[in-house]
């Protein structure tokens, strides 16, 4: 009889297997899903994921991709240790283009050096500016910041419409609702030639590493882990919950608006109705699978990555729409927290001393 | 009156959708089950009773096939949550996503497709009654089905014992566990419940509201309905009122530019959201009120052999 049995402690081994096993069992699962839809599964995963990925222009844009994942996975993991939910980070990234794009259209013909640096720093302090606002509802009135700061993705990206749509629409635009394209002083260099990989990505390894310090060497971030792993003992110690919630969302804040303003002015380089294909809530499945651990999120990000690749792919050959990267994304994280059973529990297959007694 | 009638059957309509996802949460968050993926099972009935509804010609095969969409997803959940005990804000985000990608898959043919919806019955005599024959006795049948979920509710809750067994474990899971009573398979139930009901609003939405299928076409309105439990501090009656509020505010968008105050259109969208911060900061400031009415168990993994 196969039977689950409570590990004396959590296996470390299963923790860091069990990211890994769900991605190849959401391999598996794309694996069938396009033999599902009538193509030959080896000839579709070789030209999802192996492909887009074969030359240097495809590994250019695994990074440009990996980029704002990891960016806003990592801030988003600095909350999630202590149980701070932002799941705002769509809006936060969307608010940091505005901010950080409205800064760009302000000085259009500025030329100045100091464009680039400037709209990097608003794009940041328009991120924090958007999670403040449940960070503050949570701290003040005890608001569940879930909800607010989901509600506030749907209002940044209204917002963001009505810009392009209104005053900042490009007059020579063909009425099209883009901004003006920003000027090369405002876009962010490339830093592989003959790909689009661009400064932002060095900016997400940075932050990575950022990210790693506050949580290993600084007393906050000690606190904010013991808060998440038993909230009990950090209120009895005395950790001031409030400041645990200001800094969760800022961090998260502060990289996704960073992320926004780096997609603005890095792939893209003008605002649009859209500048986000969900990192937002991609980067909290690859929180989840990088174990909120700064090289897990790193890892996991590239991961993220190519699913949106493949994803694109999908696109252009079979004419699927882009949302079918969330299927695999949505995949990909049930399978992580079923498989994360076995941190915890093993299986055993024999019978138990009374059962054999038993029968 | 014509414009008050009106006014008041599309608020009736507009929050329909929304009643029936938030009195399924209710029931699932009454056993101490938090699920977040109410968007996702939304959706997944909205594609589905669309879908097939457009290919059988029959609606209420659609509206059968989104109550087994919003079931089957939320079976999704409770295995990982319940079986597996994992986390349940992570698995609920992860039931959204996954939601709003597979029906943007399964409903790609379907995108533009216009139906004949669902209309309002018709009843001989006391339909034609002058004011209230088309308030009371000319709705659509799902508004009337979603008044008789919301008294069976009631009536579920707090009249049967049942439904106290359920209240009992989403208080305190161990002691209901302690007198013999099978908490998993009760949170099972009631987490299949609000996955149904979820997938009815879903299925409202897309052959009732607007009949017809757009991507992502539930825009946030799974979240408004968590929004709701909280708002209704987990009461049916108040969580029922708080519906058909967010309808009112839903249809004032359409009104606000008719009688001539000129706001950009996404502003106007931008309403239900603003409001349903609003409503939750207005309730949350009451810490008290909150944790009287929440269940105390409320989003915590539980197992008898842990």
């Amino acid at each position: 009889m196969i039977r689950l049995e409570p590990r004396p402690r959590a296996s470390k081994a299963m923790r860091y297997l069990s990211p890994v096993i769900a991605a190849a069992l959401t391999g598996v699962c794309g694996v069938i899903f396009s033999a599902l839809a009538g193509l030959d599964p080896l000839d579709t995963f070789y030209a999802f994921f192996i492909a887009p990925i074969d030359d240097r222009y495809g590994l250019g844009e695994l990074g440009v991709k990996a980029a704002p994942l990891m960016l806003i996975a990592t801030g988003l993991a600095i909350g999630f240790r202590s149980n701070v939910w932002n799941i705002g980070a769509e809006g936060q990234l969307t608010l940091g283009a505005v901010s950080g794009g409205g800064l760009v259209l302000l000085f259009y013909d500025s030329g100045s050096a100091w464009l680039l640096p400037g709209a990097v720093v608003a794009g940041a302090i328009g991120g924090m500016l958007w999670a403040a606002i449940p960070a503050i509802l949570r701290t003040r009135f005890n608001t569940n910041e879930i909800l607010v700061s989901l509600m506030l993705n749907y209002v940044a990206l209204l917002l963001l419409s009505y810009l392009v749509h209104g005053p900042w629409r490009d007059p020579e635009g063909f009425n099209f609702p883009e901004s003006r394209l920003f000027p090369d002083s405002a876009m962010l260099p490339v830093i592989l030639a003959d790909t689009r990989l661009h400064l932002g990505f060095l900016f997400a390894v940075a932050a990575v590493a950022i990210g790693w310090v506050f949580v290993r060497r600084s007393f906050i971030g000690y606190q904010m882990r013991v808060a998440g792993l038993a909230g009990g003992a950090a209120e009895y110690a005395g950790f001031n919950r409030a400041r645990m919630i200001w800094i969760g969302l800022l961090a998260g804040g502060a990289a996704a608006g960073v992320a926004g303003i780096c997609e603005a002015a890095g792939p893209i380089g003008q605002l649009l109705p859209s500048i986000s294909p969900g990192y937002g809530y991609a980067a909290i499945i690859v929180a989840f699978v990088g174990r909120l651990h700064p090289i897990g999120i790193l890892l996991a990000s590239l991961l993220m990555s190519l699913l949106y690749l493949g994803g694109e792919a999908a696109q252009m050959e079979l004419g699927l729409p882009s949302a079918v990267t969330g299927i695999f994304q949505g995949v990909l994280l049930f399978l992580l927290l079923a498989v994360d059973l076995f941190v915890n529990y093993r299986v055993r297959f024999k019978t138990t001393v009374v059962e054999e007694a038993l029968s | 009156m014509e414009t008050a009638t009106a006014i008041f059957l599309a608020t009736l309509a507009a929050g329909t959708p929304l009643v029936f996802a938030a009195l399924g949460e209710l029931v699932a968050e009454k056993s101490g089950v938090l699920n977040l993926g109410v968007e996702g099972m939304m959706i997944a009935g909205a594609v589905l009773a669309f879908l097939v509804a457009a290919e059988t010609g029959v609606l209420w095969l659609g509206v059968l096939a989104a109550v087994l969409a919003g079931a089957a997803m939320a079976a999704l959940f409770a295995v990982v949550t319940l079986s597996f005990q994992a986390n349940q804000v992570a698995a609920g985000l992860a039931l959204t996503i996954f939601g709003i990608g597979a029906s943007a898959y399964l409903g790609l043919d379907y995108t533009g497709v216009a139906l004949k919806g669902i209309g309002p019955v018709d009843i001989p005599v006391l339909g034609e009654l002058p004011v209230i024959g088309p308030l009371l006795f000319a709705l659509d049948p799902l508004v009337y089905l979603s008044f008789v979920m919301f008294a069976a509710v009631v009536w579920f809750l707090y009249r049967t014992k049942a439904g106290l067994v359920l209240r009992g474990i989403g208080e305190s899971p161990a002691s209901a566990h302690a007198i013999g009573y099978p908490v998993i398979g009760i949170r099972y139930l009631a987490v299949l419940f609000g996955g149904a009901m979820a997938g009815l609003g879903g299925a409202y939405l897309a052959l009732a509201y607007t009949p017809l299928w757009v991507e992502a076409m539930t825009a946030g309105r799974g979240w408004i309905a968590l929004a709701l439990v909280v708002f209704g501090t987990w009461r049916p009656g108040r969580v029922m009122l708080g519906a058909y509020l967010f309808g009112g505010i839903t249809i004032v968008q359409f009104h606000v530019q008719a009688i001539g105050i000129d706001l950009p259109p996404q502003v106007l969208s931008m309403l239900p959201y603003l409001a349903t911060i609003v409503v939750l900061v207005l309730i949350s400031r009451h810490a008290g009120m909150i944790r009287i009415n929440a269940p105390a168990s409320l989003g915590m993994s539980y197992h008898p052999a842990a």
